[in-house]
């Protein structure tokens, strides 16, 4: 009831104003628009490079690096403990690169409810013959199902159907480039050399394309029994093992832990990253300042529209305060008035960024390393609407309370005298 | 003895400023209920700073100040706020409405604020205040659409819309020509006489004041009579 008056002379006032009103609300809409449109552009983008890399980059690899022992016999000898010890030109000894004792790994990585999902993998590296020159390249032996559930191998499969990697025997996808450089059409036959000399016929049933041309000239896959045989490896041969989990922050924890309890080498996605994860916080970061910026300015286009109210109303507040309006009163009347013009250009600030977001969303946007996408990327995350309206709405009521301040202080004695 | 509904008590008021100026001194007086009484003096004597005063509109002054029988001093804004709106009317020399609002919202409006009444009621009884002073047909235009006798008496209307126990004016007659001072003039008599409203006018007129029932003299800060 109280509120309801208050209300009704919030509305008259600024109705008196309209124009300038509206101008101010139209400035906040302008500026939670461009926040919105901003936001879900550079999201969409951060989303598409991250799956540039990071969709398909395990959270956590499992493998075995080839390096000198950390332990050297004399540092072990109980003769000369307490010596320095300079030892020069450590070598790695012969230690393999798969991993030991995969199956007890895999079912207890499997087991532990962080984990998504893993799938284990075979890293080879192998010439491809061309005619009478050798290519150096990687053989990627991999699980297909597990390595489509988690890294959504088929969309990097541009030609030929990457379940036939599974179905067909002695099968291969190329890497676009590395195809083109072999003229190698699908269905046809390449030969590859192994480290060790050995030479193998394989069909190629597919190209994929990560979007990465250096990966594509070097990178092939094939299941893991083709890349077993290929290498004249017994079926434990697994060089990694791929961990995704639910939450990617407990990766480096959990690569610790997990370096310890298997005694194998383990390499987070925050380390192998680190550099795109900045990438994408700095755009963040810019669309965030962008879009408060824009704001703050909205925010100074209410506060003067207010101040202008209350110097031309002066008369009529100090009637409301003759009346009985206390200087409380008078303030919630001007805060109103800042609280709708931020509640009206908000509403409409999210509506039209939304409609901004699905107008970039339908622009071509066809790029050869990105086979997947053809319009612009956007993300329609609701975090963003909800972050626009809240701050929207805390700048329209700081850019209202001073100049209600200001209002609930006038003196109507100050105000009829003057008359 | 009658209700008293304003009790002055040794009011005492000082502007600062370039050199200090003692405005009113020791003012002490009373308004009985039902009474009209006027307060006159010459120009500059302190009529509207002490009116100020008693609307409880200034509270910077030295003494004590009663309405209806209860002390002002200690009160905070907010509850000065709801005196004026309950139990004060005041009539201002310049009829200030709200522009913004129509004539019978302009009278509702100290209403609405009180809330004793629902809407619809009080749509009735600001229409009937309209009524006493004939501008009934006058409730759905707006104020800027009134002649400067209308809007004065749709300024008493509004003061009269919460039944306050004293109204108050300073010059309401001050800014109208001779016809409509003495219009409004009669719509005072007619409120003290057939409605027993106290009222408390300040006024230039002499004529006016002499037909009051009482008449407070001023001068330099000071009453004269009582
Ligand atoms: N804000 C102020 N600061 C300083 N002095 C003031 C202020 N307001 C009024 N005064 C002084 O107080 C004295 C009384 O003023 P007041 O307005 O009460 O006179 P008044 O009796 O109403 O005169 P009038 O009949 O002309 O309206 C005057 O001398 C005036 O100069
Ligand atoms: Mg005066």
């Amino acid at each position: 009831m109280k509120y309801k008056l208050l209300a009704r002379i919030a509305l008259a006032l600024s109705m008196a104003r309209w124009r300038q009103t509206m101008v101010a609300a139209v400035g906040v809409a302008f500026s939670i628009t461009m926040f919105i449109t901003l936001l879900g552009f550079m999201n969409g983008l951060n989303d598409m490079l991250d799956g540039l890399i990071l969709n398909r980059t395990p959270h956590i690899k499992l493998y075995n690096e080839l390096k000198p022992s950390p332990a050297q016999p004399v540092q072990l000898a109980a003769g000369y403990k307490g010596y320095y010890h300079f030892i020069r030109s450590v070598k790695p000894y012969g230690r393999r690169l798969e991993i030991y004792n995969v199956d007890p790994i895999m079912n207890s990585i499997e087991k532990d409810d962080r984990v998504l999902g893993l799938a284990p993998k075979i890293s080879a590296q192998v010439f491809y013959n061309v005619g009478a020159i050798d290519v150096t390249g990687v053989i990627n032996g991999v699980d297909v199902e597990a390595e489509n559930k988690l890294f959504f191998f088929s969309t990097y499969v541009t030609a030929g159907n990457y379940i036939d990697l599974k179905n067909i025997p002695n099968s291969i996808i190329l890497g676009k480039s590395a195809a083109d450089k072999m003229l190698a059409k699908i269905g046809d036959v390449v030969q590859v050399t192994t480290a060790r000399g050995d030479r193998q016929q394989l069909k190629v049933v597919g190209y994929f394309q990560s979007g990465i041309a250096d990966v594509d000239k070097i990178n092939s896959y094939t299941s893991i029994s083709t890349a077993q045989k290929l290498l004249g490896e017994p079926r434990t041969y697994i060089t990694d093992i791929q961990v995704k989990l639910k939450d990617m922050s407990l990766a480096p924890a959990m690569a610790k832990e997990y370096r310890a309890r298997y005694e194998v080498d383990a390499e987070d996605i925050q380390t192998a990253n680190a550099q795109f994860e900045t990438g994408s916080s700095v755009r963040s970061i810019i669309s965030y300042a962008v879009g408060i910026t824009l704001l703050i300015v909205a925010g100074f286009g209410i506060y003067n529209i207010l101040n202008m109210m209350i110097y031309e109303k002066m008369d009529s507040i100090a009637i409301l305060k003759a009346t009985g309006f206390s200087g409380r009163d008078v303030k919630r009347i001007f805060i109103m008035i800042a609280i709708s013009i931020g509640v009206i250009g908000v509403s409409f600030g999210l509506v039209f960024g939304f409609l901004a977001s699905s107008f970039i969303d339908q622009i071509p946007f066809e790029t050869a390393a990105l086979p997947s996408i053809n319009t612009y990327p956007v993300n329609y995350n609701i975090k963003f609407y909800i972050i626009g309206a809240a701050f929207g709405i805390f700048t329209t009521y700081l850019a209202g309370y001073l100049p209600s301040r200001k209002a609930s202080k006038v003196d109507p004695v100050v105000i009829i005298r003057g008359k | 003895m009658a209700d008293k509904v304003i009790q002055a008590i040794k009011i005492n008021k000082h502007f600062d400023g370039a050199q200090q100026q003692h405005v009113l001194k020791d003012v002490s007086f009373s308004v009985d209920k039902g009474d009209f009484t006027s307060i006159v003096g010459k120009s500059g004597c302190g009529k509207s700073t002490l009116l100020y005063i008693l609307s409880t509109m200034d509270t910077d002054y030295e003494g004590d100040l009663l309405i209806d029988n209860d002390p002002m001093r200690l009160k905070n804004e907010a509850e000065l706020a709801r005196v004026r709106n309950e139990k004060i009317g005041f009539v201002f020399q310049f009829h200030y409405l709200l522009n913004e609002f129509s004539v019978l919202r302009n009278v509702m409006i100290p209403g609405l604020k009180l809330g004793k009444y629902a809407e619809k009621e009080l749509e009735h009884r600001a229409m009937e205040k309209l009524k006493i002073f004939g501008i009934d047909d006058q409730a759905l235009k707006m104020p800027n659409q009134l002649s400067g006798g209308q809007k004065q008496r749709v300024a008493i209307a509004r003061a009269l819309i919460n039944d306050p126990i004293i109204i108050m004016g300073d010059e309401p007659t001050g800014n109208l020509d001779k016809k409509n001072g003495e219009i409004v003039f009669e719509l005072f008599q007619k409120l003290a006489r057939e409605f027993q409203q106290t009222l408390l006018i300040v006024t230039h007129d002499m004529e006016f004041a002499k037909a009051t029932d009482h008449v407070i003299e001023m001068e330099d800060g000071r009453i004269l009579n009582t």
